[in-house]
């Protein structure tokens, strides 16, 4: 066959590698070889390894939390839930889990007020100088947080705001509500404008149309920004620390100082149970987040609605 | 808002500007935007234009040190090695990082691309790195991957190795700790791209007979780089940012003297507001430049694809 379809067209060397592979593969189509290949070899050897890496991590600091000494040996002689204990009144968590709480919760209120609003602007309208808004809600995720967190630190310790819970806030809005912004806006666009336009002809004006159309069908995007935003924010480190002091300390950043305070630093299991308690907290938001949105839904939705 | 109305009606019935700003999309509609842009106005643009005059007031120190009247601040920036190396030791760690969180994710990406067991399983354990946040990673980097740590124990009693690996307080630490903060993140955006491409121009090229090779090369790839460039700059921008890890798993006064590092020493231990602005601004500024590069490339990229596909 492949000899006639030679001779007759001359193809290119494409279709004769083509009608070459047709006869290599010895499995009729639909079935799979038992042996995997190089490649799925590969691809599961990555995998592992950086399964390994990653629990390796997460259990050395479980276990180092919870050992009584641990030096030479592959586990610690005992195992102590004190650590844990004196964390918490030594670096007094309870103030430093509240402040983070406070500053997360505040940052989702205000980005999402500030930011959906702006979002539905973009979605809905077209106007000069659009472009140019565009970037300027771009530009602060683009940015690295050091850029802009220095000359901003600098404002706040001049306006007197330095080390205060309110400028903590404030810098950690910075890349939020452009993040808000940035999610909400492909959100809206798929959004039947249509919805909309009823609710104006039956006389609805644009506070009404707000709150009784657009907020029940915005809920699950506000949602999921929201839950990002927590994210985001109860990880920021770089600009928190920029801004925060002793009493405004989130709890990376109290994580971050005990670890390169001076004189060498904490006991390292002291560290270790205030890393634990970080991270149930973040598992924790995680999981419930991931009850309510996917992460990669998310993504393709941004992606599909670029391509209209 | 009520009062808005009104003024839209009233502007319906009389004056013809309004309605011909409205149809150039000029309305009361836009007031909505008002309070962000306000915001962004006060909390960044305000912050950076005050950060840009900044650093055209040096110190009378590096004034006299360096000279160039209010130019100091760039003379020093370029002039001290100690502070310029730190461009190149920030594009060190985080060009090759970001390189290798997108090269690895794409094979991952696609073979985990159909569905089989565990699939959602195995998502969730990839997010899991987000929950660990930079300062984790470095405790337990340090624990596990340090002198006495659980690694070097293991390859040391297998014999694999005679002396300890030095894994941490090194440029390997820091790369570790990036590749476990970006690949997950460069997976989970490079699979969401890849399931947004049709699969049905897949099967249509394995119906003409083009085996996974020529799939990959000729259909699949040319799709995917748009959104492979995007992801290499997402990631870029979080690994040029880098900077606990690089001072906690990394060597902060040689290999690992990234220039976040440089800016938040100038600003906090050295109290000169002016020199870290500059540093500051000249890393948005370096930063901004790759991802210009990348953006150009990804131009020449899309054009040269999707001629194919019409």
């Amino acid at each position: 066959m492949s000899n006639s379809l030679r001779t007759r067209t001359a193809p290119p060397t494409e279709v004769v590698n083509i009608v070459k592979n047709r006869n290599k593969g010895k499995l009729p189509p639909g079935e799979k070889a038992l042996i995997a290949s190089p490649g799925t070899w590969f691809v599961w050897f990555g995998i592992a390894a950086f399964f390994i890496l990653l629990f390796g991590i997460v259990l050395s600091v479980l276990v180092d939390s919870l050992g009584k000494p641990w030096f030479n040996t592959w586990l610690p002689e005992n195992f102590t839930l004190g650590w844990y204990q004196e964390s918490w009144e030594r670096f007094n968590l309870t103030h430093i889990i509240g402040v983070t709480l406070l500053v997360a919760v505040s940052v989702i209120v205000i980005s999402v007020v500030i930011g959906v609003p702006a979002s539905y602007v973009l979605a809905r309208s077209n106007f000069p100088g659009k472009k140019l808004v565009m970037l300027l809600f771009l530009l602060p995720i683009l940015i690295p947080p050091i850029t802009f967190g220095i000359p901003l630190a600098t404002v706040m310790y001049n306006m007197g705001l330095g080390r205060t819970v309110l400028a903590v806030i404030l810098v950690n809005l910075v890349p939020s509500v452009p993040f808000v912004i940035i999610t909400m806006t492909p959100f809206i666009e798929q959004i039947n404008p249509a919805i909309e336009n009823a609710a104006k002809m039956c006389g609805a004006n644009m506070y009404r149309v707000f709150t009784k159309v657009l907020a029940p069908l915005l809920i699950p995007g506000i949602l999921a920004a929201s839950i990002l935003v927590l994210v985001r924010t109860v990880g920021m480190f770089d600009l928190t620390f920029l801004v925060s002091g002793p009493t405004s300390d989130t709890l990376v950043v109290a994580i971050y100082r005990a670890m390169t305070s001076a004189g060498g630093g904490e006991s390292r299991q002291l560290i270790s149970s205030m890393g634990v308690i970080y991270t149930a907290l973040m598992l924790l938001i995680l999981i419930i987040a991931l009850r309510f949105i996917n992460p990669t839904q998310l993504v393709a939705q941004v992606k599909d609605s670029r391509e209209d | 808002m009520t009062s808005a109305t009104n003024t839209a009606s009233r502007a319906h019935g009389s004056a013809s500007l309004k309605h011909r700003l409205a149809e150039r999309g000029i309305d009361t509609k836009l007031l909505l935007l008002v309070p962000a842009i306000v915001f962004a106005l006060l909390l960044f643009v305000y912050p950076f234009a005050y950060g840009i005059g900044l650093t055209f007031q040096p110190l009378a120190a590096t004034q006299d040190q360096w000279g160039g009247g209010f130019l100091s601040n760039y003379v020093a920036f370029f002039r001290d090695a100690f502070i310029f190396d730190s461009v190149w030791l920030t594009l060190k760690l985080a060009l090759p990082a970001a390189l290798f969180n997108v090269l690895v994710s794409i094979p991952i990406a696609f073979k985990l691309r159909n569905k089989f067991r565990g699939k959602r399983l195995l998502q969730t354990l990839l997010v899991l790195p987000i929950t660990l946040g930079t300062v984790l990673t470095a405790q337990g980097l340090l624990i596990f991957a340090g002198r006495q740590g659980w690694l070097n124990r293991f390859l040391m009693e297998n014999g694999i190795i005679d002396q300890p690996l030095a894994l941490v307080n090194n440029y390997i630490g820091v790369m570790l700790s990036l590749i476990i903060s970006g690949f997950p993140f460069a997976y989970l955006l490079i699979s969401s791209y890849l399931s947004g491409i049709d699969p049905s121009l897949e099967a249509a090229a394995k119906t003409l007979g083009a085996n996974w090779k020529q799939r990959f090369r000729r259909v699949t790839l040319p799709l995917l780089a748009p959104g492979l460039a995007t992801t290499f700059i997402l990631t870029f921008v979080l690994a040029f940012s880098v900077f606990p890890s690089a001072r906690l798993v990394g060597d902060a006064s040689g290999d690992t003297r990234v220039l976040a590092l440089m800016a938040y020493r100038a600003f906090s231990e050295q109290l000169d507001y002016s020199m870290a602005s500059t540093i500051a601004i000249m890393m948005g500024v370096v930063e901004l430049i790759v991802i210009a590069f990348v953006f150009l490339g990804r131009s020449f990229l899309y054009k040269g694809s999707t001629g194919g596909k019409g």
